[in-house]
């Protein structure tokens, strides 16, 4: 459905600042496609080729058999878009944001109410306020009821998710996978980690290039180390004598614990228990862990550094 | 009140009109502790900050910070906190050295201590190379890290951190946590708000706001254990998930 | 199907769609402008206190003007003279001296802005010789005004001689003539009312055009609008309706209140009067969206459009600073500013009733202007983002 071809792109009068560098990647009909990375990685430039918004320096881009570049017109029709930054009138009332939207995208409300009654009627309370009045996880809201309006073939997300609350996360999550169940193929950006397993597949980049691009399932599975969990009484001096320990490739905190990182069939738990409290570190408890997508983020953007 | 705690609240309330924005909330931050903020958008989180670092005046209620009363004493508590926040942080426009030569500036710094600070600040981050480059052209995380090294730079008692690492990649975020283990390490509280979960886990106590009141407080495990669940982030979506209201 | 396809359509069916998205677009302007209240308020509140102000501001000056008399005459003739000036509705004779050469301090004191001083030789001189002259003193630190009293002052004493005359029926008498054209009694509205709407209009057409223009982009509107199947020129053309139609109102009113508040009256055709505000209407909608073009934010907007638009509008649009008193260079510049212009077609149109051949030069200006502005704003028009 989308396919991105050694896509290159620089800023700067010389082209001196380079924001995406040999891009590519595939994204089938119907997929839930997660771009995955930290701000100022050129996950928002790579999201303005992909609608028409910049042209590429070098590579191409096709979505749905049409060019990125010379079919501009013809995509337009067919691209559903939410910027990062949510594009609504804050002046204009609910439903005039979204009157507004569908006349420009010459249909109606009623035309494709099936597609958005689900986010809608939790925003029809509030037809008549402001959508500058609104809260974070309603504009968000509306933002997407806006950009499905015409029923988009391809839905380009990007980073809606940033600074809204965990719980507007997760619905918002939910609601992405029925519009996928509708047939619409969606490419979403986002800066949490967490996410990319809610995603078909992901492409996990970082200063403009792609670090991976795989399902997620066979992202971690690729992860090529031991990986455990250890808690003890001092996290701190715990990261701080491991990461000093020959033995040991990376140890950095999750959550409660650390992860600790080790070339396969090195050492096993007995010998971190040991080391640990031969440096007097008490309380320790020690387990394997499955590595998540944020593991492999971690080892990838360092195995790329060295 | 001044000796063991570095923040006291009791009652503290902020109201808008009719609007409870921050609705009677009592707590304690321990000295050198790191304490974490959490609460759904609107909750109350923001106005909360605003009281404690002397940026707005409560409607009613107590609150002493680093010993000081926030009604009478906001200016000897501007002096002995540091600030930080994802939005607003350093000068874009300006040079690295000259950040630090601003903000030592601003908290009464001799020239000479800024500059042996400035050395030792930059060599800690390793970004002495980086001192004559403008802040716009750095990277997102060495600015978070530079911000938060300036923040801490006249040695406060307590720091505030405003999410500090959204949008930040996982490596330098960790790098983050560490700069501020070692800011606690030295005696420096911690107060930090963040809308990633695992960093909920990194604070010796959480407090988790819903609805202009602190729903939740304690030990990351002890919170883990009240709700059976093994994540925070199982616990903060339970609590908020009750909220009746949402910003604005 | 799964979007709106208008390709196999037939072109009505395409303009009918087109102006339907047209129609939303302007309908969303609307309501932009009318929700805020502030901004409609000083659009409407500006002109309206600055036709009161300069208008009564202006014609107060000259009115209630104090003048001392030094009448060192004492005979019919004088006597009849400052009667006359006092019995001008502009001036008041508050008060008299003896000797000349205290004029200095009752100017100084400020208890007369003029001091006119009648020879004793006046009415032999006026008789026999035809040259009687009279000593006007001014106060001179406002010299626009010192020269307003002047001049009225003088065309009450030329009346008053000619009376005189026409009366003893002397057989040779030399009439003075330097009545004051167009603006007999020197109202400064008239030749503030052209000078309102120019400034006026600048502000609406070309500041807020480009400012609502780029708060699209600055917003993070216009990346959406790029992306759906809109035409991008609507954006710029519902824009432009509503400040063009706003602006055709404030003009409106504005004439309406010069006509009834400050009775300066429209001599010259109404239509050809508002053709060239619609000329300068649509040229400054088009620097507007030239100076949307240009930047990206709110901020720069109305910089460029306050210091570089607003400022030479004043300075050189001839209705604040005749340029005719200006240094050659500074008349050549004043050349460029197309207020100055609009100004010169306003007031003639307006003022000295000229028809559509007098005008001619200053509406070929205009149009000139606003089609370069508007190819250039066509030219700089971004289909994409930078």
């Amino acid at each position: 459905m989308i396919e991105v071809n050694h896509i290159s792109k620089s800023f700067g009068k010389a082209g001196e600042v380079s924001a995406l560098s040999n891009i590519s990647l595939n994204i089938d009909e119907g997929q839930l496609y997660g771009l995955i990375g930290p701000d100022g990685a050129g996950k928002t430039t790579l999201f303005r080729i992909l609608t028409t918004l910049l042209l590429p320096d070098e590579g191409f881009a096709v979505i749905d058999g049409m060019n990125v570049v010379d079919d501009y017109k013809k995509l337009r029709k067919i691209l559903g878009y939410m910027p990062g930054r949510f594009s609504l009138y804050q002046d204009l009332s609910v439903r005039e944001n979204l009157e507004f939207y569908a006349s420009i995208f010459n249909t109606t409300i009623e035309v494709n109410y099936a597609l958005i009654k689900d986010i809608y009627v939790q925003l029809e309370p509030f037809n008549n306020r402001r959508a500058g009045a609104l809260s974070g996880g309603m504009k968000q809201k509306l933002a997407l009821c806006c950009a499905l309006i015409h029923k988009p073939k391809v839905l380009f997300l990007d980073e809606p998710t940033t600074g809204v609350d965990v719980v507007s996360r997760k619905e918002f999550w939910e609601m992405l996978k029925r519009l996928k169940n509708e047939g619409i193929t969606i490419f979403v950006s986002t800066p949490y980690m967490d996410e990319a397993s809610l995603c078909d597949k992901i492409a996990l980049i970082q200063n403009g290039s792609i670090l991976s691009e795989n399902k997620p399932s066979a992202l971690t599975a690729s992860f090529n180390y031991s990986l455990f969990g250890v808690k003890c009484n001092q996290m701190n001096d715990c990261r701080k004598t491991l990461t000093h320990w020959k033995e040991i490739l990376d140890a950095y905190s999750f959550g409660e614990y650390l992860h600790v990182k080790t070339t396969k069939g090195t050492i096993g738990e007995n010998d971190i228990q040991e080391f640990l409290l031969a440096k007097g570190l008490t309380d320790i408890f020690i387990k394997d862990v499955i590595p998540t997508v944020e593991d492999c983020f971690i080892d990838l953007m360092k195995t790329k550094k060295t | 009140m001044e000796h063991k705690y570095s923040i006291v609240t009791e009652n503290l309330t902020k109201k808008f009109g009719d609007f409870k924005a921050v609705d009677g909330i009592s707590f304690e931050v321990n000295k050198g502790e790191i304490f974490g903020f959490l609460g759904a958008n609107g909750a109350g989180k923001t106005t909360a900050m605003r009281m404690l670092t002397g940026l707005s005046i409560p409607t009613s209620g107590k609150a002493y910070v680093a010993g000081f009363d926030i009604y009478s004493e906001s200016e000897k508590i501007k002096l002995n906190i540091g600030y930080m926040s994802q939005k607003f942080s350093l000068y874009q426009d300006l040079k690295v050295w000259e950040n630090i030569e601003f903000y030592g500036g601003l908290y009464g710094m001799s020239s000479s201590q800024i500059k042996s600070t400035t050395k030792e600040l930059l060599s800690k981050l390793e970004i002495e190379k980086e001192s004559n480059s403008l802040v716009k052209e750095l990277p997102l995380g060495w600015k978070q890290k530079l911000a938060f090294s300036i923040s801490i730079m006249h040695h406060p008692k307590i720091v505030f951190l405003d999410e500090p690492t959204g949008g930040v990649d996982p490596v330098t975020r960790r790098q983050f946590w560490n700069m501020i283990y070692d800011a606690a390490a030295e005696g420096i509280t911690i107060f930090i708000t963040t809308h990633y979960m695992d960093e909920a886990e990194y604070c010796e106590r959480v407090a988790i706001m819903v609805d202009g009141k602190i729903e939740a407080l304690d030990k990351p495990f002890a919170l883990k254990s009240r709700f059976k669940t093994d994540s925070m982030d199982d616990v903060f979506y339970r609590l908020a998930r009750q909220a009746q209201r949402s910003d604005n | 199907m799964y979007f709106t396809d208008w390709q196999g359509k037939p072109k009505e069916a395409i303009i009918k769609l087109a102006m339907e998205q047209l129609l939303a677009f302007v309908r969303k302007e609307v309501y932009h402008i009318l929700r805020d209240r502030k901004t409609l308020l000083v659009l409407f509140g500006l002109p309206i206190a600055q036709i009161l102000l300069f208008g009564f501001a202006l014609s107060n000056e000259v009115k209630n003007t104090k003048i001392f008399m030094c009448d060192l005459a004492k005979d019919n003739f004088s006597f009849q003279l400052t009667e006359k000036v006092h019995a001008s509705k502009y001036f008041n004779v508050v008060g008299s001296i003896d000797i000349p050469n205290e004029a200095d301090e009752v100017l100084r004191k400020g208890s007369a802005h003029l001091v006119m001083v009648i020879p004793a030789d006046f009415s032999t001189k006026l008789s026999h010789s035809n040259s009687a002259s009279i000593q006007l003193i001014t106060d001179g630190t406002n010299p626009n005004l010192a020269s307003t009293i002047q001049l009225y002052l003088r065309n009450i004493i030329n009346d008053f001689r000619n009376q005189v005359f026409e009366k003893i029926e002397l057989p040779y008498t030399i009439e003075v003539k330097s009545r004051m054209l167009y603006n007999p009694q020197l109202k400064g509205a008239y030749t503030f009312v052209p000078g309102v709407m120019a400034m006026v209009l600048m502000i609406i057409c070309t500041l807020m055009t480009s400012v609502s223009i780029v708060k699209e982009k600055e917003l993070g509107n216009m990346e959406m609008l790029l992306v759906s199947p809109m035409n991008p020129l609507i954006v710029i053309f519902s824009k432009a309706i509503p400040y063009l139609a706003l602006s055709l109102f404030i003009v409106t009113v504005i004439l309406g209140l010069s006509v009834t508040l400050l009775e300066v009256p429209i001599r010259g055709n109404i239509f050809l009067l508002y053709g060239v505000c619609l000329i300068f209407i649509i040229a400054s909608l088009a620097l507007g969206l030239v100076i949307s073009s240009i930047t990206n934010s709110q901020q720069v907007a109305m910089m460029i459009s306050l210091m570089g638009m607003m400022l030479p509008t004043i300075m050189f649009g001839g209705f604040m600073f005749p340029i005719e008193n200006m240094p050659i260079p500074l008349q050549v510049i004043s050349n460029i500013v197309p207020a100055k212009w609009f100004y010169y077609a306003i007031s003639g149109i307006m003022i000295k009733g000229m028809g559509i051949k007098s005008v001619l030069k200053e509406i070929s200006i205009l149009l000139v202007y606003g089609t370069v502005f508007i190819i250039i704003s066509y030219r700089n028009f971004k289909i994409r983002l930078e």
